[in-house]
């Protein structure tokens, strides 16, 4: 039977609208938790009437664009799925996907269901649920951690389920099933467990990555949707929007601070444990710890980008990283001696003037963060030779032996 | 019909109690709200808008979804506050469970006084664990973050089984299914109650308090 009769005209191009926009909600939803920052948005007690499935979720122009123009009029429906794919990337162009969401259509219909009451509040329910799964999968402690390290994007696709890029031993979790005449909704998300970082050279993904790009150096995004840059992104890291500021590091005039390349450390071929049952407990610590800075590079900012309309990049006195920013950076090396895998860079310390002090801020911290010498093992000793010590002593035993009160009793004033 | 019962369990520190009550209590609470209803004169109504808020906890490596409403977080806050002191003034191991009921008010006819059917409950329960340096405190707040991670998948896991839920009232029923004493949205009738474990495992009955205040409010 087929399963179109039963449902009335009206109902059937309310369901399609009901998928469609709910589909583009799912999107905004895991962006917007994925761009780095706490999201925030009103209750209203009189209804707006634009407000999809009775919940305040902004819509980012471009990611609905981005998303509209995946789908290509078409719908979520059994056997074409529509995706949207979390990733990380470093400078050095080393990338991890680390989730995919997936929006599906299995058979199962639910024929006696009532379209525009129950599938509409069940939608919002599970919308409800996606925003609360959204703040728990490993990816969003990544993305809140943004800063200097690393850019996470997005793409979303339309067709079959990718997943074979999560790696070994992926997790997935089921946000929710809503069961509607023509088949069965299912949203769930599949996340990485394994943390070894493939290189883009071995990656082969010719899509370009899509996103938007949050200026880290501006107003809060959603204040103002002006200071959201678009830049097109290829694999190969050619940046366009010069607004990102470890794009800047890397085209000259900044020398880029060399470390150990991301991709030997971030070569941590880390199984987390069966028995924590999500398997993200030490994902983030191993994230951060592979990030630690002296292995970590340029400045970036929560980037996702888009691949279709460029907008002008913000002008570059506004973009362009602080001084304070390169401090970080580089200060991070200030602790250790030179090594081999590392290259030197100038420190040159935000409001420092040459001729005040004898030594610069930066070799002033590194000659004094670690305490002076003890006298004791300084230079007066040394000059004595071994035999000299053992003749010396007996004496020293025997006078220790003489004040042993005394020492006793200070030993008593320490408890 | 039968009361669907949900039990969590979470062990924290002391000072975790109020954001791991917070964050699990907040999310079963967006799942169990509507915008507020505006009913038309043809016996349709349309719906308010729900917003919602990240919370980023202090003391728990943790970020959870509420809805945005300053009333019903205040509610929830002062649930919370007087269960973590009842906790912490019990003198017992530090165990103890919160739970939040959803009801219905059914009417009866005089000198019978209305009745409250619940269709689900959710019990938290809790054990207080005392840490004895930073070291495990810093471990604690990673640990139980994910813990949360957990429930809130399981939360999301008995909502999306889609069970029963109340039918949708007329105008003149629906303070029977929700409530609707707040401005901005609207909860389904629910009630906050909590018992302490002493150590002898019987609980220290806050359920005849919980009786008698409902004699009285009705």
């Amino acid at each position: 039977m087929d399963s179109h009769s039963v449902l009335s005209s009206q109902d059937k191009k309310d369901l399609d609208k009901f998928i469609k926009f709910f589909a583009l909600k799912t999107v905004q939803v895991i962006v917007q938790a994925r761009l780095g920052e706490t999201v925030s948005t009103c209750s209203s007690s009189s209804p707006t009437g634009s407000d999809w499935f009775s919940l305040a979720i902004k819509d980012i122009p471009e990611v609905t664009h981005e998303a509209k123009k995946v789908l290509a009029g078409q719908l979520p429906t059994i056997g074409k799925s529509m995706c949207v794919e979390i990733s990380l990337k470093t400078s050095e162009g080393d990338s991890m996907e680390l989730e995919t969401w997936c929006l599906e259509v299995n058979e199962k219909c639910d024929r006696d269901i009532k379209v525009s009451y129950t599938v509409y509040n069940r939608l919002s329910l599970l919308l409800k649920s996606l925003l609360s799964i959204t703040r728990v999968t490993p990816a969003y402690k990544l993305s809140r951690k943004q800063g200097h390290d690393y850019v996470i994007l997005y793409r979303i696709y339309f067709g079959d389920v990718q997943m074979a890029h999560l790696g070994e031993g992926f997790r997935t979790v089921c946000v929710g099933v809503v069961g509607t005449p023509i088949g069965t909704v299912t949203l769930s998300c599949a996340y990485r467990t394994n943390l070894a970082l493939m290189s883009t050279r071995g990656f082969g993904r010719t899509v370009p990555v899509m996103g938007v790009i949050i200026d880290h150096f501006v107003d809060h995004p959603f204040g103002n949707m002006g200071h959201v840059n678009m830049c097109n992104y290829s694999t190969d890291v050619q940046l366009k929007s010069s607004c990102c500021p470890w794009t800047q590091m890397s085209r000259g005039g900044i020398p880029p601070p060399a470390v150990v390349p991301v991709s030997r450390a971030l070569t941590l071929n880390c199984s987390i444990s069966s028995c924590r049952s999500l398997g993200w407990s030490s994902f983030e610590s191993i994230m951060t710890a592979a990030l630690q800075p002296q292995t970590i590079m340029s400045v970036s900012v929560v980037a996702v980008v888009t691949s279709s309309q460029v907008r002008p990049p913000e002008s570059p006195s506004t973009a362009s990283p602080s001084p304070g920013s390169l401090h970080s950076v580089s200060s991070s090396q200030s602790g250790g001696p030179t090594q081999d895998d590392y290259i030197l860079v100038d420190f040159k310390p935000a409001f420092s003037k040459d001729g005040l002090l004898p030594m610069d801020l930066g070799t002033f911290y590194r000659e004094f963060q670690n305490p002076p010498q003890l006298s004791v093992v300084s230079a007066d000793d040394s000059a004595q030779s071994m035999a000299e010590d053992l003749d010396s002593l007996p004496e020293k035993l025997a006078s220790y032996e003489k004040n042993m009160e005394e020492f006793d009793a200070f030993v008593e004033t320490l408890q | 019909m039968n009361c669907r019962s949900e039990v969590l369990e979470v062990s924290v520190e002391g000072r975790q109690v109020d954001e791991a009550m917070l964050a699990l209590l907040h999310t079963i609470l967006l799942h169990r709200s509507t915008g507020k209803f505006h009913y038309k004169k043809e016996g349709t109504y349309s719906i308010g808008t729900v917003g919602t808020q990240d919370i980023d906890c202090d003391f728990i490596d943790f970020t959870f979804v509420r809805v945005s409403s300053e009333e019903l977080d205040r509610a929830i806050r002062k649930a919370v506050g007087e269960f973590k002191e009842a906790l912490s003034n019990s003198g017992s191991d530090g165990m103890g469970q919160i739970s939040l009921e959803f009801y219905q008010k059914k009417k009866s006819r005089w000198p019978f006084s209305d009745e409250c059917i619940p269709w689900e409950v959710w019990s938290i329960k809790v054990n207080v664990v005392n840490l004895a340096n930073e070291q495990e405190r810093q471990i604690c707040r990673e640990k139980v973050g994910e813990k949360l991670g957990e429930k809130v998948i399981n939360i999301v896991e008995v909502i999306s089984r889609h069970e029963y839920l109340p039918k949708m009232p007329t105008q003149s029923e629906v303070d029977n299914v929700f409530d609707t004493s707040l401005k901005d949205v609207q909860p389904y009738l629910y009630k906050i109650t909590y018992q302490i474990t002493d150590s002898l495992g019987t609980s220290v009955s806050t359920t005849m308090r919980r009786l008698i205040k409902d004699t009285l409010a009705l």
